[in-house]
């Protein structure tokens, strides 16, 4: 089980929580569990090909998972996952 | 009878080797260490450029400081030449250096032949008392104080991150402080805006946050420039500033900025917020990832949460408002830790703070390659860039 912090934009996706729990060994499992209870989250989450979209980082505890092994990237008990999308300014 | 102070000073001229000043001007450029052993008050009035200031007074217990290797060649000047002989006979015989010469003629000799001299720039009396609580600081001190004063920071916005940006860096005496802003002021932004005021709405945010800028610094210079960046003004309007702070409210803009400040290699203190939350990173230009490597594409307009209006707490942009500030601060002074190659969440609500690494990306589009190579053309452009969140603001 692993905590995977959802960012402002995607809260409304996933019933305003702002933390989830989800299950599985890999980054990929745990967030395809994310997708499977929160239909939503699936295109903004992942392209077409089933990669993570270009326009969104997702960390593990504190390091980019495109540096470590992307989607296969193992997940351990506790670790937490990071959704960061892009972000401007919002208000002027 | 000892022999009076005109002959012992004789007698050490004869023993030292004397230099004359055409000499050492050849010299500072030659590696050797060119010591001012004048009182401070002569120092401050002017010196041989490169020269290091080591008053006589304090020559023993300072010199490894300026000339740690006793076998460096150290070139001694006083005002005529005679404080420097004593000085050169202490080092000689005292402490053991073995390459030390005197200036004949000293400064006075110096100026007379009409050499460049360095004016070390001082602090006004005011200035001494405004920035007293800097000047205490070790880390900052007249040196950091004068560097604050020499930096042109540029601001993207009088908004929301703009406004306690821009007071702060005012206060701190930040010494030109340019605004991009084509807004004028509503009521509606004065929940967080602090910059501006009630009487002032309806007035251009550039002429409101001068006004209050100079009330607060009359140090600091304001440039204004009442427009929207864009990709026809921005690379006349970026060159010359020290560091960019940015606080834009769309994606475009904020790919355009980045691909420009590489290319110009002007570090830029980005933040942006929504709702309770807040990000924050320095993006400095080969010295850590751009803004491409953080995000190489910007998201759809349906997930864009700037094409719209949203909420926000009123507090939020003056927290990450003054990070940047900070940010701005450290890097102007060269002291701490930059947020490069980090990326910082701030929630609010929770009152958590969340940091994660940003790495360069080796296959960066843009700051992958020479910044001269970056064109016109291609700065902030995507595939669908016209078409991304059409009207933007």
């Amino acid at each position: 089980m692993a905590t995977v912090r959802i960012p402002p934009v995607l809260r409304a996706s996933v019933g305003g929580e702002k933390e989830l729990s989800a299950e599985g060994s890999s980054v990929g499992q745990i967030l395809r569990s994310v997708v499977e209870s929160h239909p939503d989250t699936q295109s903004q989450l992942f392209a077409a090909d089933g990669g993570l979209n270009r326009y969104v980082n997702v960390y593990l505890n504190d390091e980019d998972v495109r540096v470590l092994d992307g989607l296969d990237t193992a997940v351990g008990e506790g670790d937490v996952l990071v959704i960061l999308p892009a972000m401007a300014g919002g208000v002027g | 009878m000892s022999p009076s102070g005109a002959e012992v000073l004789r007698q050490i001229k004869s023993r030292i080797d004397e230099v004359d000043p055409s000499v050492v001007r050849e010299q500072v450029t030659n590696g050797a260490v060119v010591l001012d052993v004048r009182e401070a008050e002569e120092w401050s009035t002017g010196h041989i450029p490169g020269a290091r200031h080591v008053p006589k007074s304090f020559l023993e217990s300072r010199i490894e400081g300026a000339a740690p290797d006793r076998s460096q060649h150290v070139i001694l000047y006083c005002q005529s030449g005679n404080r420097s002989a004593w000085a050169a006979r202490t080092l000689i015989d005292d402490l053991g250096y073995e390459n030390v010469e005197s200036m004949t003629g000293g400064f006075t000799l110096w100026k007379d032949r009409g050499y460049e001299v360095d004016l070390p720039r001082t602090l006004t009396a005011e200035q001494r008392e405004r920035y007293s609580r800097h000047l205490l600081l070790p880390e900052v001190g007249i040196e950091g104080q004068q560097k604050l004063l020499d930096a042109k920071v540029l601001l993207l916005g009088a908004g929301g991150l703009g406004s306690p940006t821009a007071l702060y860096l005012a206060a701190a005496g930040v010494g030109t402080l340019g605004i991009v802003d084509d807004d004028v002021v509503d009521l509606s932004n004065l929940q967080r805006q602090v910059i501006h005021s009630t009487d002032r709405i309806g007035v251009s945010k550039v002429d409101s946050a001068e006004q209050t800028i100079t009330a607060l610094n009359p140090d600091v210079k304001v440039e204004k420039h009442q427009l929207r960046l864009g990709p026809e003004n921005i690379m006349e309007i970026l060159p010359g500033y020290d560091i960019v702070v940015d606080g834009l409210d769309n994606f475009p803009t904020r790919y355009l900025l980045n691909d420009a400040s590489v290319r110009l290699q002007i570090p830029v203190v980005s933040a942006a917020i929504l709702g309770f939350e807040g990000q924050l990173s320095v993006f400095k230009p080969y010295d850590g990832p751009c803004y491409r490597c953080l995000f190489p594409v910007p998201p759809p307009a349906e997930l864009a949460p700037s094409c719209g209006a949203n909420g926000v707490l009123g507090v939020l942009p003056g927290t990450m408002g003054l990070l940047q500030a900070t940010e701005v601060i450290k890097l102007i002074l060269d002291e701490g830790e930059p947020l490069i190659g980090r990326l910082l969440m701030y929630d609010a609500l929770a009152a958590t703070v969340t940091e994660v690494k940003v790495r360069r990306d080796p296959d960066c589009p843009i700051c992958s390659r020479d910044p001269d190579s970056i064109t016109d053309e291609e700065m902030g452009v995507f595939p669908d860039y016209e078409a991304f969140c059409a009207g933007a603001h």
